[in-house]
């Protein structure tokens, strides 16, 4: 299959990629781009491990296109730290303990913050049913609630 | 592994229509694709072509018209649903329905045209559209039809389209006064699809039922209304014997699937009880709707 040159604009950083229009986002952003932050998991839409945020959506990266992200803004994990300085979030994740084995993580990051910045003053409720396409197979759904809850709360607003 | 295909992308719907004209069977629409690349991946569909309408705004939108009725755009999300303050307002069961239809991630990117062209059973606004009413209205090159949606899905994955059409909106009409709806499926994650589902639509006339639809999800190979139950209830005055009748006749009239989830005989036992459920609670909003 011909490949076609495509354009993606990830962390602020444009890349041109030779792809197959099959390739999917998850495909595109580790083996094209080379930022493995995003994780490939299940790869049938249930895991949420490959969450990136796209035109501030958090979406699975193994059920989209790469093609179909043409000129728009792709955050990934890379893209949180802002030089050098973790996001309030990311501080709240190494507070709280929020990995076990780290594999859901940066998922988990992606679906927090695109969640945080449309969800304010959220109940316990309402943050998990906002990781409710995240799965952490490592169970640790505590201190990961804790760690959204706790910016939510604004504990980490000094840090902005 | 998704097979290899030719991607294209048009710039309006009609040069969507004009391809899908061209390419027959052998093209296929592309919106949010979080259905179809699963499929995909095991091999289950093979376009050469894919035509992807992601992009076409002129089939994103929300209208909503006192005698029309509400009319939704086939590329709209289901995040834009869910978020509709307008549909909240005036279907709010279809709020209900999409806060628990899969992820956000999927909301986010999937559209409501692309989920009911998937025609898949075990989906969740099917049922609850055709328990309202609903229809949709298909496009071809050659021209538009409205389908209504219990007569629109003819087998597992399989709808009323020819393979030039394509869903171009979605038609709820308006709610009649005196009238109630509520959907629920029965699954053990609130993102999971059910393991079966009823949707259910009471108007009273009076104390007495005047019209219902029951309809039921991932109880056989398509969204099938439960027509023997809705005979129960129409005309009947009712209360929870009624109710019991119903589910009753629903659970008899099924057709469930057997696989990892659940026997056929629990299907059947989950659709009777949800049925009866569901009528119950769709009656109750009924009595307080204006």
């Amino acid at each position: 299959m011909e490949r076609q040159l495509i354009r993606l604009n990830v962390n602020n950083q444009d890349y041109e990629i030779y792809i197959n229009p099959k390739t999917l986002l998850v495909e595109a952003i580790r083996d094209h781009i080379g930022l493995t932050g995003t994780k490939r998991g299940c790869d049938t839409v249930s895991c949420g491990v490959c969450t990136v945020i796209v035109d501030n959506m958090a979406v699975k990266g193994c059920s989209v296109l790469a093609v179909q992200t043409e000129g728009k803004k792709i955050l990934t994990v890379e893209g949180l730290e802002v030089d050098g300085k973790l996001q309030p979030i990311q501080k709240a994740f190494l507070d709280e303990g929020a990995f076990q084995c780290g594999f859901c993580t940066s998922g988990m990051l992606m679906s927090a913050t695109a969640f945080l910045k449309e969800s304010k003053k959220p109940t316990e409720k309402q943050i998990r049913d906002g990781i409710e396409g995240n799965i952490c197979r490592c169970t640790g759904y505590n201190s990961i609630v804790r760690a959204i809850d706790a910016v939510a709360k604004g504990k980490y607003t000094e840090d902005k | 592994m998704i097979s290899d295909f030719t991607y294209l992308r048009p710039g309006s719907a009609k040069e969507a229509l004009q391809m899908l004209s061209k390419h027959q069977e052998d093209g296929k629409i592309i919106c949010g694709g979080q259905s179809l690349l699963i499929i995909m991946r095991q091999g289950l569909v093979t376009p050469e072509y894919m035509i992807d309408i992601k992009r076409l705004d002129e089939l994103s939108y929300i209208r909503f018209d006192q005698k029309k009725g509400l009319r939704i755009g086939a590329t709209t999300t289901h995040r834009a649903i869910e978020k509709s303050a307008l549909i909240k307002d005036k279907y709010p069961v279809l709020v209900e329905m999409e806060e628990k239809l899969a992820s956000i991630q999927v909301r986010n990117w999937g559209t409501i045209g692309g989920n009911l062209a998937h025609a898949d059973a075990a989906g969740d606004p099917a049922p609850v559209l055709t328990a309202m009413g609903g229809s949709v209205k298909v496009a071809s090159a050659s021209g538009e039809r409205v389908i209504p949606l219990d007569e629109f899905y003819t087998d597992l994955f399989e709808t009323a389209m020819n393979h030039d059409e394509m869903i171009v909106e979605v038609i709820v009409p308006p709610r009649p006064p005196k009238s109630g709806t509520k959907y629920q499926k029965f699954n053990l994650l609130d993102s999971d699809q059910g393991i079966v589902a009823v949707a259910a639509t009471i108007t009273l006339n009076g104390r007495t039922c005047k019209d219902a639809r029951i309809v039921l999800g991932n109880a056989a190979t398509i969204t099938m209304r439960a027509k023997e139950a809705e005979k129960v209830l129409i005309g009947a005055a009712l209360s929870d014997a009624v109710f019991e009748k119903a589910g009753e006749a629903a659970a008899a009239e099924c057709q469930p699937v057997a696989d990892i989830h659940a026997s056929e005989e629990y299907g059947r036992h989950l659709i009777k009880i949800l049925t009866k459920r569901m009528a119950k609670a769709a009656w109750e909003q009924a009595k307080i709707s204006g």
